[in-house]
């Protein structure tokens, strides 16, 4: 039961709050990996669920196609991410973890944006075309406001999923909150590694009620959100 | 229950039988292997401990050992416990970096820069732990500093302590527990007296540590002073001018149950490959395992013929 004690005076040594490799600097860059990775998978995933989910066509091949990114192993694709990212000279650690972190965030994006855009009722869509609006302007003024909740459920998930992997980019010699538990484990450290383990799961709760607070705040006036 | 355990235990040994029969065709060895304790040889987790291991294993089985291989463990730290515990019982080590872990405080015995001294104090620390050093080989594998070319002939780099005037604007990589190592960076602030801008964590002499030197992302980096890489990548060595390294020849690392289990040749044929483990034997088989890409069962395989030890 010492740990306890050791994580916390882990926390209070003011060692590990300063330069490149304190908390700070380790959360900062812990938050561009993962908030990078998200964006790029936002820009990938969004205007082809939206495409789908508007037409309605295709949404099943195209959502199983993106769940493989869910069945591929991270640590695998970090080690091909290596691979590719240093003949480029695109160095170790960032660009070899986003290579894993993309295809993990891409499938519950996808999903809630196809589901978000689909589940708008029927009805509402046909009475908006009936009063002769454009199919650009359903999309835009209709269906994605309504959706917008769901939307923003999957990329809380995609979120979430991302911070807690995040962490195995320090196998490939990257920053982030994984150094301390890849470096508490080869140092025997256990008051680091536990540190660090900590630090992330704060990190990924505070991004799941980050997000979930942004789909309540995004709901239109007069609709519940249950999440 | 009994009953169904003996049945088990029946199954269970002639499905053994069945494997070895399979396996590498040495048939005939049914007596003798029921005389020979079962070894299992482990490994840390690079090449040339996979090499080791694996002449250690296939001299042990070409004399009728069963042998398990454990290898790829983990580094010093999974590895010792390991063999402490009886999980593995055989291992090949560097005398004064094992010394130095095990008798953290140098209170039993300090390694040194002699090899048959260095083996002494490591044997005392080992008692407690019921461990054997065996012979130790003429080859070593020790930690050493390398720069790119470019890096040595900008700033005029032969030895480590070249390093003195400029390592304050270099960054410093290798294993993350370099900075605590008595060998690593500790090592090169207490006797060089050297400080670095920042060190980096990448791995034990492996391909990141490689690939940071190449991408510049660091400046000095920690491999092994048989790392094929250095002649590959065109590396510099810094000579280690004030002996920061000890003597860290490789030999087996055995526990005493086995040996007491055993009736001498197990002793007697790891032995014999230390007696002709040179450090050009070692290098040349590393080369072949990590540039030539060769496989370390065929390596040691092929060197434990050329050298007369099996057949």
């Amino acid at each position: 039961m010492t740990i306890f004690g050791d994580v916390a005076r882990w926390f209070a040594d003011p060692a590990h709050w300063q330069g490149s490799h304190g908390i700070p600097v380790r959360v900062l860059e812990h938050l561009e990996l993962s908030g990078l990775a998200v964006a790029i998978a936002l820009v990938i995933a969004v205007p082809v669920a939206l495409y789908l989910g508007h037409t309605g066509r295709g949404g099943f091949i195209a959502i199983n196609l993106a769940n493989i990114g869910r069945a591929l192993p991270s640590l695998a694709l970090i080690g091909l991410g290596l691979a590719i990212a240093i003949p480029l000279g695109l160095g170790l650690g960032f660009w070899p973890t986003m290579f894993a972190l993309v295809p993990l965030a891409i499938p519950p994006i996808m999903t809630n944006t196809f589901v978000a855009i689909r589940e708008v009722d029927r009805d509402v869509v046909d009475a908006a075309r009936g009063m002769g609006l454009k199919e650009s302007e359903i999309l835009g003024t209709i269906e994605i406001p309504l959706g917008l909740p769901l939307m923003f459920g999957g990329i809380g998930t995609a979120a979430v999923n991302v911070v807690a992997t995040a962490t195995l980019g320090a196998i490939v010699a990257g920053g982030a909150l994984g150094r301390f538990i890849v470096d508490g484990l080869a140092l025997q450290e256990y008051d680091q590694l536990v540190a660090g383990a900590l630090l992330v799961a704060l990190l990924a709760i505070v991004t799941e009620v980050a997000f979930t607070a942004l789909a309540r705040a995004s709901a239109p006036p007069g609709m519940t959100v249950s999440r | 229950m009994k009953r169904g355990r003996t049945i088990f235990a029946a199954l269970f040994a002639v499905a053994l039988v069945a494997t070895a029969c399979g396996g590498a065709g040495s048939g005939g060895t049914g007596a003798t292997t029921a005389a020979r304790p079962a070894v299992i040889v482990g490994s840390t987790n690079f090449y040339e401990q996979i090499t080791l291991g694996e002449l250690y294993a296939q001299v042990l089985e070409a004399n009728g050992y069963k042998v398990t291989r454990k290898f790829n463990l983990g580094n010093r730290e999974i590895v010792y416990p390991a063999i402490k515990s009886g999980q593995i019982d055989v291992v090949a080590e560097y005398l004064a970096t094992l010394l130095a872990f095990v008798d953290k405080d140098g209170k039993i015995a300090k390694p040194t820069t002699d090899k048959s001294q260095t083996a002494t104090g490591l044997q005392k620390a080992l008692d407690a732990d019921g461990l054997t050093v065996l012979d130790p080989a003429d080859a070593t594998d020790q930690n050493g500093f390398v720069v790119t070319k470019d890096t040595a002939s900008s700033k005029n780099l032969k030895k480590l302590s070249d390093l003195a005037p400029v390592a304050k604007d270099m960054i410093l990589g290798g294993p993350p527990e370099c900075p605590q190592r008595p060998f690593c960076q500790l090592g090169l602030k207490n006797v060089y007296g050297l400080t670095f801008k920042d060190f980096k964590p990448l791995d034990a002499g492996g391909p990141l540590t490689v690939a940071a030197l190449e991408g510049k992302q660091i400046d000095v980096g920690l491999l092994f002073t048989s790392d094929p890489s250095i002649v590959a990548k065109n590396f510099v060595l810094l000579d280690d001018d004030k002996h920061l390294q000890l003597a860290d020849n490789i030999a087996p690392v055995v526990r005493k149950d086995l040996i007491s289990k055993d009736d001498g040749t197990l002793k007697k044929l790891l032995n014999s490959i230390s007696a002709k483990l040179t450090q050009a034997e070692l290098n040349d088989m590393n080369k072949q395992v990590a540039v030539d890409k060769k496989d370390n069962k065929d390596v040691a395989a092929a060197w434990l013929k050329k050298q007369g030890l099996i057949k």
